[in-house]
């Protein structure tokens, strides 16, 4: 009796996910392609879309295995990945569906409300130690980071230390809410975080990457406004020959309504 | 009715051989896939596999090893005498700033001219250190010179003391200050586990009425059925602040919650197992004991304790496994900062942490998630030689009371 229902359960899963199209990848994105997800099958009940997690070179290491359909990356493509889809003989297609702003975070007592680019590099690289290297108290600097495996640690490695190792022994969490919770409670961290995660119990800094011109409050608007500089694209990849697949999803997360749950979400629209 | 009887108890007798055998079968199978995969480590380049370093040919260097190469490429090594070269600044050259360069269409159809114009700005500039791939390496360019690169050794693992796993051009895998953050965690958060479950077992065994018994024993079984990420929410939450500000320190996120937070985790184990040993001291033996007058704090530590030893360190291994193998109230409250710890009012980072934390993205089969594999069996390793200590140990008391 047990052997026929697991059978009819495996028989069932495949005839389901013969017809169900498969999202993986960026544990970022995996909130917003979850609710875009849920709105669609409510739109059309005939289509089933399946969305895991993984992280970004999981979503698109399936892409090239064919166990994905879109694979969802909060990074762009790195130049290998392309290599070995195109080795496969896959060409693969990007499309970018909402923004993420990166904002940095410190204590709420703390004094220092603006940073350059050069004092940001200097503290997560572990040059400058001190608060009032930077114009703030006597106080020792506590960066937390987050860990290897996460998207928004390659993007601010990328886009803020300009590709150099974060300090050796850097403080290193495993979730954005574990950051949130440490800065809040220790009074010389800093942290990064979404944008979408930002409350009261932390203070966001201002950002110049200019060397000190004009520092940038980090806001949807501003960031929508291309000002601030620390803005990352949220990507979907597929391979050209599925397209068909994917293409009423994908409409669906650019229109109106699509775009409506990327605000709700706390990302930042395309318009 | 008789035979169906028999057959049927032939057929459970079959079922449990058969349920005995595949565990062992798997759980050998498991140790050898996890020393497979680590031993792995040492077969790979130092250098991101599939790259290479190139530097213009009239460059004195000939090799550099990977802690030189990191040092380089994070500018923290900026004159090439620093590495044996001429007294010159270096010019690091990632392989992704070819792209800002030129435009995919300079690059022609497939990248057939990368090579060549990779060659091109390899050979214009004598203070250059590029890390471009292999492939694209050009071919027959006298102004070039492939950099050798060599494997990842046993020492460079063992002895190495920074931890940056995903660092490019050269991963750094030392894993020293990682034993290190795993074995003073375990061992302090057992120095405090220890005397408190031991008195609580004692106390509930020997000294507590049924009554008590029977209130206590429930509860501390339920604080073995939290979950642990519960428990590394309230050490984030709870333990994490206020360490931090009574002893007021920069960070609360130290070795010292982790080992508080284990050592609660620790001593359900410990107790459940401690006591279920203690009173299984056999009746007479106690009575025996009673009889020739001695009082019942002397039977307690003469007679039932040197009775029991051999339990009571099961119980102990079971609760040093349970403290070296934790992760996730780990993971959440001693700050994971891959430093060699110097107190335990530091930061540090354990190992099953570093797994947990990092196995999601690295790359399957590549460098990065075969340390992770080594990191596995040194856990194993420490494990089992805690398991062996502890069973010489109990069969050496079990001697002494024979006699």
């Amino acid at each position: 009796m047990k052997k026929t229902i697991l059978t009819a359960l495996i028989v069932a899963g495949t005839f389901v996910g013969a017809q169900a199209q498969k999202i993986k990848g960026s544990d970022t994105m995996l909130p917003l392609s979850q609710k875009e997800a849920e709105s669609f099958m409510n739109n059309d009940k005939s289509k089933t879309v399946i969305v895991t997690g993984g992280g970004s070179g999981v979503g698109i290491a399936a892409l090239l295995e064919g166990t994905t359909d879109l694979a969802q990356s909060s990074r762009k493509i790195k130049f290998d990945e392309k290599q070995k889809l195109q080795e496969a003989g896959k060409t693969v297609k990007e499309v970018i569906v909402a923004y993420d702003a990166i904002s940095v975070v410190v204590h709420p007592l703390n004094k220092v409300r603006n940073l350059t680019r050069e004092q940001l590099e200097g503290i997560f690289t572990g040059k400058i130690k001190n608060w009032k290297e930077v114009g703030g108290d006597d106080m020792k600097i506590i960066p937390y980071s987050r860990e290897t495996s996460s998207g928004t640690y390659e993007f601010f490695k990328e886009s803020v230390l300009k590709q150099k190792n974060y300090m050796n022994g850097i403080m290193s969490m495993p979730a954005t809410g574990a950051i949130i919770q440490s800065v809040s409670q220790t009074k010389g961290a800093i942290g990064y975080v979404g944008l979408a995660y930002l409350n009261n119990s932390v203070k966001a800094i201002h950002l110049s990457y200019d060397k000190g011109k004009t520092y940038i409050e980090p806001s949807i608007a501003n960031a929508k406004n291309k000002t601030y500089p620390v803005v990352r694209p949220l990507y979907y990849y597929y391979i050209d020959r599925s397209e068909k697949i994917v293409k009423p999803y994908l409409d669906f997360v650019l229109s109106n309504q699509g775009q409506k749950i990327v605000s709700e979400i706390g990302f930042i629209t395309l318009k | 009715m008789k035979r169906l009887k028999r057959t049927a108890e032939r057929i459970v007798e079959a079922a449990l051989t058969l349920s005995g055998s595949i565990t062992s079968v798997a759980i050998l199978l498991i140790v050898i896939f996890l020393f497979k995969e680590g031993f792995g480590l040492f077969k790979s380049p130092a250098v991101e596999n599939g790259y290479a370093l190139c530097v213009n040919v009239v460059n004195p260097v000939e090799k550099l090893n990977s802690e030189q190469i990191k040092n380089i490429f994070d500018q923290e090594t900026t004159n090439w005498k620093d590495v044996g070269g001429i007294d010159a600044e270096i010019a690091p050259f990632r392989f992704d700033e070819i792209f800002s360069r030129y435009s995919d269409e300079e690059l022609g159809k497939d990248y057939r001219l990368l090579p060549q114009k990779l060659g091109e700005i390899i050979a214009a500039d004598p203070k250059i250190i590029a890390f471009i791939p292999i492939k694209y390496i050009p071919a027959n360019n006298s102004q070039i010179k492939v950099l050798p690169t060599k494997n990842i050794t046993s020492s460079d693992f063992f002895c190495g003391k920074e931890w940056l796993p995903t660092a490019t051009p050269a991963a750094q895998f030392g894993v020293l200050p990682l034993i290190a953050g795993t074995l003073l965690v375990s061992i302090f958060a057992i120095l405090m586990a220890l005397p408190l479950s031991l008195g609580v077992a004692i106390y509930m065994s020997e000294l507590a009425t049924e009554r008590v018994r029977q209130i206590l024993k429930p509860i501390i079984e339920l604080l073995a059925g939290i979950p642990s990420v519960v428990f590394g929410f309230f050490g984030l939450a709870v333990l994490v602040p206020l360490i931090q500000n009574s002893l007021n320190l920069p960070v609360g996120e130290t070795a010292l919650a982790g080992s508080i937070i284990l050592a609660i985790m620790a001593l359900p184990t410990i107790i459940t197992v401690a006591e279920d040993a203690m009173r299984n001291t056999p009746r007479s033996v106690r009575e025996a004991s009673l009889a020739l007058g001695a009082t019942q704090w002397q039977t307690i530590y003469k007679v039932i304790i040197p009775y029991s030893s051999s339990g009571i360190s099961a119980a102990v291994v079971l609760g040093i496994g349970r403290a070296v193998g934790e992760t996730m109230a780990v993971l959440m409250v001693t700050g994971n900062a891959a430093v060699m710890p110097h107190s335990l009012l530091q930061s540090v980072r354990t190992i099953p942490a570093t797994i947990a934390a990092e196995l999601g993205e690295a790359p399957a089969g590549g460098t990065h998630y075969k340390s992770l594999f080594m990191l596995g069996c040194i856990l194993f390793i420490i494990t089992m030689s805690v398991s062996i200590l502890a069973e010489i140990i109990s069969k050496r008391q079990k001697k002494g009371i024979d006699v």
